[in-house]
């Protein structure tokens, strides 16, 4: 039987692993191989690479800017794929097919598009035809607003886009996406869990995966991302950075509690 | 001491699978040269894609007389993945009907998932159908990554070393003598992959 997976997302920003807190605030947790590595051997399912630098936001204030860990994005690819045998998503700023091409080459196997697939959704069903459905994920940031409806953000939540979360999930669906990865703005970085109605809302408009993202704070909230939405994997950033082993003991309570997901016993033989 | 020679038709994911190889093994090329394939003790088959457009590929730039003469007539370990597997069926229908390898009887045809959605990607399980050295120790079904929508009907329901089951039963692994083929990405699949791959090595 097809798994559910489990899967960090990995936030780099102008070349460290960071940590995110509502699309605000960002905290360097250190080098992104490394970090990769770790993740790997410890069984994650799947990566995904966000790389949410800003050409026109460079935070100079950092003395340790010419520190070794700072490296462009396609260098850590090139060095993530050396590292782990698993299938590895890498977003942010991808504009072109040829930012595409150059990253899949590289040992990506998806890539994921957000910004780019708001200004110019044909953009979506060009790169599905090109390099295949399977390997174009739509990244989504939501906010849920104070009339209580979801609606999509863009630019890291700079500005409005004017869809709610399920008229953009269905739409993206539509022009040939292959997955969606979905993140809830008001709940980075939180630790309070999921959007539980978020993350159903779109499960359930969609026939393609859907990759829940945004508020894990303990193991339990992947349990009830699962258990409570129709979500094809869980994801989450900071908790799989913060402790030793942590994907496996992610892997572990979710198996305890029946899910359907890879035996952490079997990750070693 | 082995050797590996990747085939490099242009299938795209030939760098990962370097990658794994290369983690077990020191001697790994990639490359199509007759020369290498002659001087391979294991030789690999990658590939995404479509069947017709991967049988092009390898129309037009492998050398299939010395592949001929090495593995079906000397015998030497070769592994397809993926497209690589399904390839060496005797005909595939994605996209019309295009004329495979056949060195391993069979058809490749969509696979009928029923409700579930295609392409079968993710993590899952195999289930050994009988002992063979390229399973050895993984007769535990453990997951393995798969991303495909067409699967190989073999022939001869004896060369399916392993199924998998996605809305119905495909073959995940087959074999006919020296020729392996797994429908699974063993450069995507951890450890799993790794042990499948030490095994391939270490059939002589």
């Amino acid at each position: 039987m097809k798994k559910h997976r489990v899967i960090p997302v990995l936030f780099l920003r102008n070349g460290f692993l960071v940590q995110s807190k509502q699309f605000k605030r960002y905290q360097n947790l250190g080098n992104p191989v490394t970090a990769v590595k770790r993740l790997s051997e410890w069984g994650s399912d799947e990566l995904v690479y966000l790389d949410i630098s800003r050409d026109d936001n460079y935070d100079m204030r950092r003395d340790d800017l010419g520190h070794a860990n700072r490296s462009s994005v396609l260098d850590i690819i090139e060095d993530v794929s050396k590292n782990a045998f698993m299938p590895i998503t890498v977003g942010g700023r991808i504009r072109t097919m040829q930012d595409i091409e150059q990253r899949l080459a590289l040992g990506a196997d998806k890539i994921s598009i957000n910004t780019k697939a708001l200004d110019e959704p044909e953009f979506i069903t060009q790169a599905a035809r090109e390099f295949g459905a399977q390997c174009i994920v739509v990244s989504i940031d939501v906010r849920l607003e104070e009339d209580g409806v979801h609606r999509v953000r863009r630019d890291g939540n700079r500005e409005a886009t004017g869809f709610t979360a399920t008229e953009w999930a269905k739409r993206v669906e539509d022009l040939g996406a292959g997955e969606i990865l979905l993140n809830s703005i008001d709940r980075d970085g939180m630790k309070t869990g999921y959007d539980l109605p978020l993350l159903d809302a779109v499960s359930s408009a969609v026939r393609i995966p859907v990759i829940g993202c945004g508020g894990v704070g303990e193991w339990e909230h992947l349990a009830q991302g699962l258990q409570q939405t129709k979500v094809d994997a869980i994801a989450a950033g900071n908790i799989f950075h913060y402790s030793d082993q942590s994907v496996y003991l992610a892997r572990k309570h979710l198996f305890g509690a029946g899910l359907n997901v890879r035996s952490p016993e079997l990750l070693e033989f | 001491m082995q050797r590996v020679c990747i085939l490099d038709y242009g299938s795209g994911n030939v760098k990962s699978v370097y990658n794994l190889f290369s983690a077990v093994v020191e001697n790994v090329v990639i490359s199509n040269a007759p020369a290498d394939i002659e001087a391979a003790t294991h030789i690999v088959l990658p590939g995404v894609g479509a069947f017709a457009a991967a049988m092009r590929r390898i129309h037009e730039t492998l050398p299939l007389d010395v592949l001929e003469r090495v593995v079906r007539q000397q015998g030497k370990p070769f592994l397809g993945i993926c497209v690589g597997m399904q390839v060496l069926a005797d005909t595939g229908l994605e996209f019309g009907e295009t004329p495979g390898l056949g060195w391993i009887g069979g058809q490749v045809r969509r696979l009928e998932s029923g409700d579930f959605p295609l392409p079968h990607i993710g993590w899952n399980n195999i289930d050994a159908k009988r002992p063979n050295p390229l399973l050895e120790g993984l007769e535990h079904s453990p997951d393995f990554y798969y991303v495909h929508s067409f699967v190989f009907d073999a022939a001869n329901p004896d060369e399916v070393l392993a199924t998998t089951d996605y809305g119905q039963q495909f073959s995940g692994a087959i074999a006919r003598g020296n020729i392996y083929g797994v429908q699974f990405h063993p450069e995507k699949s951890q450890r799993a992959g790794m042990r499948l791959v030490k095994n391939f090595l270490a059939i002589q």
